[in-house]
């Protein structure tokens, strides 16, 4: 473990603020959308579906794809970036 | 062919596949037997992952419950998807990091404590036995209803099959068993579900079939709500549960899903830290495959179920114009007709005249037929439903046969066992683990359907947290963990107990929050008794806290596990 003590932290802070940040989507997308403004959003018409409706049951399953992947990218470059890449 | 000749040939060739792999994949190693050597690609673990979680239930059940329910069976949806976007952010890198065979082994190392490492066996045995009953089941039902065996015979060929590949194989034969096994589920979901929007729509992709507009105008949702209102049914694209309710039972199912066992204990497969991340990536694309196309099956199903029933207008069908089908789904008491006004017609609706009722399994497993799809269409599907069912109850086997040989053997009663001994006690335990699933299977207890909430309420109270604090937390000491599990699972046991066995009524939910859902309640009990007890407490001593520093940075995970 060639990391200083003070990298280690640097890089568990920036880490923290990447899940912190894709978490908050997360939630926005599955909880927001799908469950608290889903009838709000169901007003609207998105390729024949009621928007709210098609969060619920389809579009925040392609967001939560999208963010795992994100995350993925996101780490490797932390992880180059502070090299404890392996 | 005739439709039996298919189906023998498309199950038949599909057991020899698995037979074949686990043949070329023996374990020779605990660490093999485990963890599959800790050397499995992380797209062949995506794989294997997607075919492990998804069990009968995501194969046969959740069309069938979203088609029934309409919007809310979105909490199914998001719930069993959304917690591998927890999984893959905060637990899989650290545990891959950790680099041991089990959760107990993550727990009671981090907690420094045999109770703790206690109670996590004891919560993973309960969970996966929970859900193996299902699955052996499951195989039996396929069984009996396409190849007309005996039930009870069905459950000991799919004994049997696990038997070979699990004993033998453990993590290492699992695993590629797995990845054949997605394969032929994937297919066997997809192709009807293609067919089925193409019939309806001329989609292709039952995605987005769903809001395509029908040769009458009309979208098929606005189809399938104004038949609901015709027919006295809640409307299909509006709830009927409460905000709350939803919101608690989605974030029960999410936690749950990131904290079960035989999901976790994939993660400790993969070579690196950043392949147990891209594993999860993968698991969820190969994932949402099919259950973006749940949505899309649901709807047609049901448009398709209630026009063949009801016919063109809507009032009632003659029983001698309906599709046979109908008939041999009958004799298996899947649909049941009472004809109450004594027409002789079949009406279905949601009121008082009613003369239907619908098993939900039968959307996935006749739509085939409903849809008059050619014979070996049908043969695939039961070999789809089977693949199912075995890939799930072989991870589940595993994680059993695990905790009972390395947690409780190897770790707590008998710590000199040597790694021969060990494997030889391995394979013992899911010999009985099989066995004790297979009894399961052929005397089911009433109430597999109920017990599922247990299992994804226990993991969310009490494996969920006590893993996301142990890495989160430098801070957390035995006394927070312990307390905080034992807050967490008996406050949800109770609740779901006193709801689903001594007959709670829904009025008496606290706050509107059904079973289901209240093993979010009891996660959050869990962090608040665990983060006060621990400030009250010496924090853990210093090499405990350099494990928790030690984990969060990648580097070393294949050096740690041999490679």
């Amino acid at each position: 473990m060639s990391l200083s003590n003070e990298n280690a932290q640097a890089y568990w802070g920036e880490n923290l603020r990447i899940i912190i940040t894709y978490l908050a989507i997360w939630f926005v997308v599955s909880y927001g959308c799908g469950i608290l403004f889903v009838d709000a959003l169901d007003q609207i018409q998105f390729f024949g579906f009621p928007l709210g409706f098609w969060f619920a049951q389809q579009g925040s399953i392609y967001v939560f794809i999208v963010l795992i992947w994100a995350y993925v990218f996101s780490m490797n470059k932390l992880d180059e970036k502070y090299d404890v890449h392996e | 062919m005739s439709l039996d000749a298919l189906t023998y040939l498309f199950v038949g060739g599909s057991f020899a596949l698995y037979i074949g792999i686990a043949i070329w994949a023996r374990a020779g190693s605990t660490k093999e037997f485990y963890v599959a050597g800790g050397g499995v690609p992380p797209i062949a673990n995506g794989m294997a992952t997607a075919a492990d979680w998804m069990s009968a239930a995501s194969f046969i059940s959740l069309a069938g419950i979203v088609s029934f329910i309409g919007r809310d069976g979105a909490a199914y949806l998001m719930g069993w998807t959304g917690g591998y976007v927890l999984l893959a952010m905060l637990l899989a890198p650290y545990l891959r990091k950790f680099g041991k065979f089990t959760v107990p082994d993550f727990i009671g190392d981090r907690y420094y404590s045999s109770t703790a490492r206690t109670i996590a066996v004891i919560c993973t045995i309960i969970i996966s036995f929970t859900y193996v009953a299902g699955q052996m089941r499951g195989v039996g039902i396929v069984f009996s209803r396409y190849l007309n065996v005996d039930i009870n015979t069905g459950v000991v060929i799919g004994m049997a099959i696990v038997f070979f590949y699990a004993v033998l194989g453990g993590m290492k034969g699992i695993t590629y068993t797995q990845v054949a096994q997605y394969c032929v589920l994937i297919l066997a979901f997809m192709v009807p579900a293609i067919f089925l929007s193409l019939q309806v729509t001329g989609h292709v992709l039952p995605q987005t079939a769903l809001g395509a507009t029908l040769e009458s105008g009309q979208s098929v949702l606005s189809t399938l709500n104004q038949l609901s209102a015709e027919l006295g049914f809640k409307e299909y694209t509006s709830g009927s549960k409460t905000t709350i309710d939803m919101f608690f039972m989605t974030a029960a199912l999410m936690t749950g899903t990131a904290g079960l066992p035989h999901v976790i204990v994939r993660f400790f497969t993969v070579p690196r830290v950043k392949d147990a991340r891209l594993s999860a990536g993968w698991a969820l694309i190969f994932i949402a495959i099919l259950y973006t196309s749940v949505p899309g099956v649901a709807g047609f199903g049901r448009v398709n179920l209630i026009q063949t029933v009801n016919g063109v207008e809507n009032q009632g069908r003659e029983y001698s114009q309906i599709p046979e089908w109908f008939a041999r789904w009958e004799t298996t008491g899947l649909i049941k007709w009472e004809d109450k006004n004594a027409d002789g017609k079949v009406f279905y609706s949601g009121r008082d005249d009613n003369e239907l009722t619908v098993n939900r399994d039968i959307m996935v497993l006749a739509n085939p037929e409903i849809a008059q799809l050619p014979n070996w269409v049908i043969a695939l599907v039961a070999a789809g439903a089977v693949a199912a069912a075995l890939s799930t109850a072989a991870g589940l086997l595993l994680v059993i046969s695990t905790s009972i040989s390395h947690d409780l053997m190897k770790k707590t009663l008998k710590p000199n066992l040597s790694e021969k001994e060990e494997l030889l006690y391995a394979r013992g335990a899911a010999v009985v683990a099989i066995i004790i699933a297979g009894y399961f299977g052929v005397n089911p207890p009433g109430f597999v359907a109920q017990v599922v909430a247990l299992a994804f309420g226990l993991a969310a109270s009490s494996v969920f947290p006590a893993i996301l604090m142990g890495i989160f937390s430098k801070r957390m000491n035995t006394a927070g963990a312990v307390s905080g599990m034992i807050a967490g699972i008996t406050v949800t046991m109770a609740y779901i107990i006193y709801f689903k066995f001594l007959g709670g009524t829904s009025d008496q939910w606290i706050m509107g929050i059904s079973p289901e859902g209240f093993g979010t309640v009891g996660m959050i009990l869990n962090f608040i008794v665990a983060k006060v007890v621990s400030s009250m407490t010496a924090e853990p001593p210093a090499e405990i806290q350099q494990i928790v520093e030690d984990i969060r940075i990648p580097r070393g995970a294949g050096a740690a596990a041999d490679h």
